[in-house]
């Protein structure tokens, strides 16, 4: 028994949550399987992402150190810098592939709506924390107000993805927060009642024809539809036991676009077929049950409501990148979490864990 | 701060809510993640079979293999249509280093003039990078040599070979052979229609004229494939599997080469056709029509100025053999004679006297005979052996059209030959309805007596002149011509063509004997038209002379060719066979304004009965 809780302690004391410390690894090692073999084997490519991947587990476990007390103290010195930036992104930003996300600082470039990631729901959670739960309308629209600002202005850089998964982990804070049904009832029905009117008149024709190939894509097969069309030509011929590893013909002879970023769970959809991809989703499932756990155990308010928001925010990315890829979804770019090639969004992705485990190996340090 | 709040926060109720709110939110995820699942269930188990197709046609392309076009040899065993390489200096662009210093050091070794390099630039920039491209097509021996010696200095260049037709006999089988060029799109379209397409996919060239056009669906042979697999921009990745194309049928023919190259010799610049006939079975020894060109020019496309100057007024494109009409002329009296004895208007005993005109009674107007002062007392042999006009022109008179016509048809005038070229014509033989259709005109009796000597409005090809001969020669047995005689694929030989046309019947078969004899006499006596040309020769030859004029002489006129242009002389024939007791050969000769025939028709017999068939040397060596 000591000796079971001596083992413990050492991961308390490192601030580290053994079980989601463990999946996070192996999620990892997934995706250096999977990024080989969507990079076409290209080792420097490996380097790259495998140096990326270290960083960002560094990063996890510096934030873990950070005691939820210090974090409430960053969250509007945080969150102010965000806005000011996202602002100075729209004024000064640099441009890219038709879209301005990025501020030159000299050294680096840097989007600021990665930052915005984390900060808005820190913000929310704080704000709605600090009251009563659940909120009263002062405090709701309040709340809403902090994560609709920010949205909006990465939604004009444009960056649909990243506004609706910002958007999301605010709301998932009021979620959690305990608002009323009737209330969430009430926004649906407004939102499902705007759509209408907005679709017969609000819209030209043209808009409507590229929403409608959105979801039908085998409508344009050689446009905006031909990405989807491959990539689920990807995960159909994967079958029940995939290809194999390294044989996936879609992604080996480059028929599928985006193979090692977006795109990349057609790649394993297709070499490890659909034994590959419940494996995948039983994982994303524990990452998130445990995230939950620990939201659950928090200690205080702001603790419960920031690591709950965060976790769902979590699968707002696997449910948009998956249902888009096999064509439930219209395109926005969203990568699959901790799988896809990419650095920014690993390094957000493992500081919202390290937040987590901070608040998970707090409450373990109070109790002692 | 919160201090300083008046309410008291109730913890627990505040976690137990917020562990109903985190408890919905596992379900909603788990509730979404059975969407995603259950979308994908049906993407990868229910249609999987679909996908796994759709995966399959983006990966695997077949590439399609021409099969090699079969061969053509003479009755001998004389290759006359072979497929040899030709060599294209190709570049894959992505694989140059540096291709302006390639370029310009390649020109050591090989001339590359502007309009290539420019040609081959352009095309560089419209395809994709690795796909190679022609810089310079069909090279020569010397420069294949230079380049490959330094090849390893070019890398990206090689040398490609791929298998075109090549005629080495050049002009000399022109009109039998006809030749292959390339594949055009509405030669594509037909065979399409055929259901052909596919068999096509790889196949450059098409047979255009003569044999080639004939016997393309015996030639082409059957194409092969390759399956491999491509990536997303069509570069082949490896070869899956393949299937080998199966070769086209060689081709065995009844010309003989040497014969043809008598024919080519013995016409030199005259325009006119050539046909030896085998009297035993119908195969056309010789086919030959001048002038004549060379077919390999069309093979790789010919030049706008090569084809102009074929269309000459010596109209070298035109096939004399089985396009050329003329008037069968006296060739056709043997025919007539035996058609006037089997009507009983003469005997072999009766004679008639020649003035040397024939006129229709109460009519003014005298048909003359080429001999101006006549050939006195004339019987049916003299009729023959002298070409008496004036007999013919009674016999003829007394006959009528439509027995002149129906009895002529039998002998295939005014029909296609059936020969196996598609260039062939019916040429006309004339008849009271097809005066009607033609002219809208009734027949006037005049008109009959110079179809009597082969005149008037009949035509007819050398080919359709040396079949009729045939057919007397052989006692009505007909044997119709044709050009191939085996089909051979791997060890499987084939005759083919060996089938008879329904015989002429006549009511006294001893009166065939009555007009060969006549032609056999035409050439031993020495009265004979054809006397002095077959003079001590080793066979026993009969044949007959024919001349038609090209231009009416007026009444009263006499024909002098120094006095006319060279296009109005007169057109002369022969026609003949031998061995006279039992035919083996006939031979028809046909020359434009021009005569001599006769002497063409003796080199011709004379190589064919020579006692050792000389093994000619191909005059262009491949």
């Amino acid at each position: 028994m000591t000796s079971l809780h001596d083992g413990r302690s050492i991961w308390m004391r490192m601030h580290l949550d053994l079980p989601l410390l463990l999946a996070l690894l192996l999620m990892m090692a997934g995706s250096v399987t999977v990024v080989y073999s969507a990079s076409g084997q290209d080792p420097a490519m490996m380097i790259r992402h495998i140096t990326r991947m270290g960083g960002a587990v560094l990063g996890m476990i510096i934030l873990a150190q950070f005691s939820p007390a210090t974090l409430k103290r960053l969250v509007i010195p945080l969150y102010c810098v965000g806005l000011l930036m996202l602002v100075g992104v729209l004024l000064f930003g640099v441009s890219s592939k038709g879209a301005q996300r990025w501020l030159d600082l000299g050294i680096t470039r840097f989007q600021p709506a990665e930052l915005m990631k984390i900060a808005v729901p820190m913000m929310v959670a704080w704000y709605i924390g600090r009251n009563h739960l659940p909120p009263r309308a002062l405090h709701l629209v309040v709340g809403f107000t902090i994560v609709m600002v920010p949205t909006l202005l990465i939604k004009e850089q444009p960056d649909l993805g990243t506004s609706i998964l910002i958007a999301s982990s605010g709301i998932f804070v009021l979620f959690l927060s305990g608002l009323s049904w009737r209330l969430i009832g009430f926004f649906s029905a407004l939102v499902a009642l705007a759509a209408w009117p907005f679709w017969h008149y609000g819209m030209h024709d043209y808009q409507k024809q590229r929403v409608l190939t959105l979801f039908n894509p085998e409508s344009d097969p050689l446009g905006s539809g031909y990405h989807i069309i491959q990539s689920k030509i990807a995960i159909g011929s994967g079958g029940i036991e995939g290809k194999g590893w390294l044989q996936g013909t879609q992604s080996q002879l480059e028929f599928l676009p985006e193979r090692h970023t977006d795109f990349i769970f057609s790649v394993l959809s297709e070499e490890f077929g659909l034994f590959g991809v419940c494996v995948l989703l039983s994982m994303y499932l524990f990452i998130i049950g445990r995230g939950l756990y620990i939201a659950v155990n928090a200690q205080d308010a702001f603790g419960k409501l920031l690591a709950g928001a965060l976790t769902l925010t979590f699968f707002v990315y696997v449910f948009v990148n998956i249902g888009m890829v096999s064509g439930l979804l219209p395109v926005v770019g969203v990568p699959l979490p901790l799988i896809s090639y990419g650095g920014t969004s690993m390094v957000t992705l493992m500081a919202g864990f390290g937040i987590i485990m901070s608040i998970a190996t707090d409450k373990r340090m109070l109790l002692k | 701060m919160r201090k300083h709040r008046p309410t008291i926060r109730d913890h627990s109720a505040e976690a137990n809510l917020f562990a109903r709110r985190a408890f919905v939110g596992f379900v909603f995820v788990t509730i979404l993640v059975a969407v995603l699942l259950s979308n994908l269930y049906t993407i990868q188990v229910d249609d999987h079979q679909d996908y796994q197709t759709r995966s399959n046609d983006n990966r695997i392309k077949v590439i399609p293999i021409a099969p090699n076009r079969g061969l053509i040899y003479d009755r001998n065993g004389v290759l006359l249509a072979e497929n040899k390489p030709v060599y294209n200096l190709e570049v894959i662009p992505e694989e140059v280093d540096d291709l302006d210093a390639s370029l310009s050091a390649l020109t050591q070794f090989i001339d590359i003039s502007e309009q290539q390099k420019n040609d081959f630039l352009d095309d560089i920039k419209h395809n994709r990078r690795f796909k190679s491209q022609v810089l310079k097509a069909r090279l020569n021996e010397q420069e294949v040599a230079r380049f490959s010696v330094n090849q390893h200095k070019f890398p990206g260049f090689s040398i490609e070979a791929r298998l075109a037709r090549y005629y080495p006999f050049a002009d000399t089988l022109t009109h039998a052979l006809g030749y292959v060029a390339k594949l055009n799109k509405k030669e594509l379209a037909q065979l399409e229609a055929q259901e052909q397409g596919t068999n096509y996919r790889a196949t450059h060239d098409i047979g255009k004229l003569g044999i080639e056009k004939y016997y393309e669906q015996l030639l082409h042979g059957q194409v092969g494939s390759q399956r491999v697999e491509v990536n997303n921009r069509g570069r082949v990745i490896r070869t899956l599997s393949m299937t080998p194309p199966q070769p086209g049928n060689d081709l065995v023919l009844t010309l003989d080469v040497g014969l043809q190259q008598i024919a080519q010799h013995a016409l030199k610049d005259m325009r006119g056709a050539v046909i030896v006939m085998d009297a035993k079975d119908g195969g056309v020894l010789a086919l030959y029509s001048n002038p004549s060109y060379d077919p390999n020019l069309f093979v790789h496309g010919i030049s706008s100025k090569n084809y102009k100057a074929l269309l000459n007024p010596d109209r070298p494109l035109i096939n004399r053999t089985t396009q050329g009409r003329y008037a069968p002329a006296s060739t056709v009296k043997p025919h007539m004679a035996v058609l006037a004895l089997e009507e009983g208007l003469v005997t072999e005993q009766t004679s008639m006297w020649d003035p040397g005109f024939f006129q229709i009674p109460n009519v003014d107007h005298k048909w003359r005979d080429w001999k101006r002062w006549g050939h006195g007392h004339v019987d049916v042999y003299k009729a023959i052996e002298e070409s008496c006009d004036t007999y013919f022109y009674d016999v003829s008179y007394r006959l009528g059209i439509t027995k002149i016509s129906d009895f002529m048809a039998q002998f295939g005038y005014g029909d296609l030959t059936g020969i196996d070229i598609h260039e062939e014509t019916t040429a006309i033989l004339p008849s009271k309805e097809w005066k009607e259709g033609r002219f809208k005109e009734s027949w006037w009796r005049g008109d009959t007596i110079s179809v009597g000597i082969g005149q008037g409005y009949w035509t007819a090809t050398p080919l359709q002149i040396a079949n009729a001969m045939n057919i007397l020669v052989n006692r009505g047995v007909n044997h119709p011509p044709h050009l191939v005689q085996v089909v051979k694929k791997d060890n499987d030989v084939t005759q083919i063509n060996n089938e008879e046309k329904p015989p002429v019947i006549l009511k006294d078969p001893r009166h065939w004997q009555v007009a060969l004899d006549a032609m056999h006499n035409t050439v031993q006596k020495t009265s004979g038209t054809a006397h002095r040309a077959f003079k001590g020769t080793n066979y026993d030859s009969a044949g007959k002379t024919g001349t038609a004029q090209i231009v009416s002489i007026a009444q009263g006129e006499r024909y002098d060719a120094k006095s006319l242009k060279e296009r109005q002389r007169d057109n002369t024939i022969y026609v003949g066979f031998a061995p006279y007791e039992d035919p083996r050969i006939v031979v028809s000769v046909v020359l434009e304004n021009n005569h001599g025939g006769v002497q063409i028709a003796r080199q011709l017999m004379d190589y064919y009965f020579a006692a050792n068939p000389v093994n000619l040397a191909r005059n262009n060596t491949p």
